[in-house]
């Protein structure tokens, strides 16, 4: 009934549609698991429930809490309302100080303890990432 | 001083040039003489030298280090490097900006010169859209990013550059990347000017060829020399991190890849016409979009520097003016060509490069929504989140297996209707590269089966292409190159990724820390004094199982100007494996926090990127020779 033309436009046309929707089914879906949520210490604090999943927290490095030994490194982060311990084994970026702001990405242990499996390494001394700017306010 | 004048009138002398350029190639364009008018050409010459001249006279600013100039004074410091004062003109936001300009008054003055043989309403046009494009950028450097604003009183010493920039890879990077990012402008002016003029054809495919390909050269090395840079600089041991900003330049690679291979349906079977101008279109706009994201302070990122929201809402509103133009010229004026033949096979050259582009466009959407997804939903619901490295693998990894598997057997069939030959060398050697691969995985992983599937395909692409390089006569010797560096990058980041080791400790000076494969042992510390830095230098030897010993060096450089720690790895290379090193100063503590990473095959991504770059220069030298 139609030509040759319309019906490979129609099949191509069925194609596009059916991989676009599959693509965009896919990256939903991995989205979900994937997504890391950055929490500020007095956020954890409200939280009701603890999730299992990765999450980012940042804030100050609280001043005098840096602890090191031959395994680990311990600090306290704070966001002048409420602060969270963590406990950390790996790599420190070099501006990495108390008294500076930093991200953390790991995961909860409790509403008190954070196991940090990654210290996010930023360029600039001066640059504050725009939620540890927001998380501790206007201080 | 002096010079700070000539830089700033120089622009807008060149702005004004844009607004005569306009109205002299309009009148052009309605007279009826055959060739274009020469003083249009004069005039983009003159463009061009006027915005080469504002661009010196910055370099000579930042080499003076004349601090009565605001961005001399924000980026630079008496005590560093010549060499480092001179990159440092584009390590900034507007000297960078300058550099966008005069990459895109240059390609237009070179478009004029190389394209004599086209259509001169279609030179006029595609001049006029680009102008319309400088026009923008002219006005976004004078009003919100001035490279030659003054200062008084004049300041005695500048900020610095931050250290971070300090390097050769990254003196070089901003203007290679820039080259090939702004060079798609001149691919999207052209390609508007083609719909208008109704030239979307085979002749105008061979002519655009070329641009499409020394874009793509010159972008493909710039991301590798990025990519080098975050490799030995940032200390994180990887080279690619899925980092909103890498994420930016490869998004236009991936469109302008796919642009390339449809460009080859174009000048061969001229079909394909709206989706040669819709990826042209899309390019730039990917290109505009980077520098808006990466401008704008709106992604964060470990890139982002000092930024201005003024800045992003006008790069912003550019950019929609710029889409809704060439959306509007699209619809208005494209008008597909009805004459070609519309044989279509199934088993043909043209349906394996549309899989190519389907690809494409499948890992441009999810870089695309993992870069965009996390912007979206702060401004939504003000939540934050990031979207890291496991999102991209688990969605790019697995198609690259297919993607492989057609991009060997894709260049094997022939335009309209084709049949597989050689079938049995094609299984023979799918066969061996699946035995060879078993026995290599075999030992290596725990996920056998999918890495067996994964680093198959990789080889088989490999043999193949090997195969041709060495029996086929060399008539297609650029793409055969540019694929089979492909393959290989494949199988370097996926051996990379198998076979890498990592050890992170805290160490004290004189101790010795044991594992499993050998032994890490901190000797000594020393320290040494550079004009704009002071560093510490660790020596470590580290004995491997065969009692083997290897002597890293890395450094933590304290630099002055601005004050900042950086480490500097130590990185031995060896064509089967690099030893990686970086220490890390602790505040206030005796324990040095360390990384020791083994990292095979590093050194084949970078050739594999050079062998795919240079399928790029291959082709792009051999159509020069055959006209």
């Amino acid at each position: 009934m139609y030509g040759k033309k319309v019906k490979l436009r129609f099949l191509f046309l069925a194609l596009i549609l059916a991989s676009v929707i599959l693509t965009v089914f896919l990256i939903l879906q991995s989205l979900r698991d994937n997504v890391v949520y950055f929490k500020s210490p007095s956020e954890i604090k409200s939280l009701i429930e603890l999730d299992k999943k990765k999450i980012r927290v940042g804030g100050m490095v609280k001043e005098q809490s840096v602890s090191i030994n031959s395994n680990e490194v311990s600090f306290i982060i704070t966001d002048f309302k409420n602060e969270i311990n963590v406990i950390y084994s790996g790599a420190v970026p070099n501006l990495f100080a108390e008294g500076k702001g930093v991200v953390v990405e790991g995961f909860l242990k409790d509403k008190n303890y954070f196991s940090a499996t990654k210290i996010l390494a930023k360029h600039d001394e001066n640059y504050m990432p725009p939620e540890v700017k927001e998380a501790i306010g206007d201080k | 001083m002096l010079a700070n004048q000539i830089g700033y009138y120089s622009l807008i002398l060149g702005l004004l040039l844009s607004f005569l350029l306009c109205a002299v190639s309009i009148k052009d364009l309605n007279s009826s003489g055959k060739r274009i008018n020469q003083n249009v050409l004069y005039l983009s010459f003159l463009q061009l030298i006027f915005v080469i001249v504002s661009f010196l006279s910055l370099i000579l600013s930042f080499v003076n280090s004349d601090f009565s100039n605001e961005t001399v004074f924000n980026n630079s410091h008496t005590s560093k490097p010549l060499f480092y004062k001179i990159s440092g003109t584009w390590g900034n936001h507007e000297g960078s900006l300058l550099l966008w300009l005069l990459v895109l008054t240059l390609f237009i003055f070179l478009f004029l010169v190389k394209s004599r043989k086209q259509p001169k309403k279609y030179r006029i046009l595609t001049l006029l859209f680009q102008q319309i494009i400088i026009i923008g950028f002219f006005l976004f450097v004078l009003i919100t990013s001035n490279p030659f604003n003054y200062l008084f009183p004049v300041p005695v010493e500048g900020l610095g550059l931050n250290p971070i920039l300090q390097d050769p890879a990254l003196a070089i990077h901003p203007p290679i990347l820039y080259l090939g990012y702004v060079g798609t402008s001149i691919i999207f002016s052209a390609s508007l000017a083609a719909v208008t003029q109704n030239y979307v054809s085979k002749e105008w495919g061979q002519h655009i060829k070329k641009w499409v390909l020394v874009s793509w050269v010159f972008l493909t090395i710039g991301i590798m020399l990025g990519s080098i840079w975050a490799y030995y600089e940032l200390g994180w041991g990887g080279f690619w991190f899925w980092d909103p900003v890498e994420n930016v330049s490869l998004m236009p690679w991936l469109t302008l890849t796919a642009l390339l291979h449809c460009i080859i349906v174009l000048e061969s079977r001229a079909s394909l016409t709206s989706w040669v101008v819709i990826l042209s279109i899309t390019t730039f706009t990917l290109s505009m979009c980077g520098t808006f994201l990466v401008r704008s302070g709106i992604l964060n990122s470990v890139h982002t520097f000092a930024n201005d929201p003024a800045r992003g809402i006008f790069i912003l509103i550019f950019l929609f003016v710029l889409i809704f133009l060439s959306l509007g010229v699209f619809f208005l004026f494209h008008k597909e060509n009805n004459k070609k033949s519309n044989n279509f096979f199934w088993l043909s050259r043209e349906t394996s490069i549309l899989i190519n582009n389907w690809f494409m466009m499948y890992f441009l959407s999810v870089v695309l929504i993992g870069t965009i997804y996390p912007i979206f939903l702060d401004v939504m619901s003000s939540e934050k989140i990031s979207v890291g490295p496991p999102f991209y693998q688990k969605l790019i990894v697995p198609f690259l297996i297919p993607f492989l598997i057609f991009m060997s057997l894709g260049p094997r069939l022939k335009w309209i209707k084709s049949k597989i030959e050689n079938k049995n060398s094609l299984i023979f050697t799918f066969l061996i590269s699946v035995t060879l691969t078993f026995f290599i995985i075999k030992n290596l992983t725990t996920d056998l089966l999918f890495y067996t599937v994964l680093v198959s395909a990789a080889f088989f692409l490999f043999f193949i292409t090997l195969r041709e390089l060495f029996i086929k006569k060399l008539n297609n010797i650029s793409q055969t190159v540019a694929h089979f560096g492909f393959s290989l990058l494949i199988l370097s980041i996926l051996f990379n990724n198998i076979l890498s080791s990592e050890i992170i400790t805290n160490i004290k000076i004189g101790e010795k820390y044991s594992y499993s494969k050998g032994e890490i042992f901190f000797k000594k510390i020393e320290e040494q004094k550079e004009s704009n830095f002071n560093s510490i230098i660790g020596y470590f030897e580290i004995k491997n199982i065969n009692g083997k010993i290897v002597k890293l060096k890395p450094e933590i450089r304290i630099y002055n100007q601005p004050m900042v720690v950086t480490s500097e790895a130590d990185i031995k290379t060896t064509l089967l494996e690099d030893k990686f090193l970086v220490m890390n100063l602790v505040k206030g503590n005796e324990y040095f926090n360390i990384r020791y990473q083994t990292k095979p095959f590093m050194i084949w991504i970078w050739i594999s990127v050079l062998l795919l770059s240079l399928g790029g220069l291959i082709s792009l030298f051999k159509n020069k020779y055959e006209k």
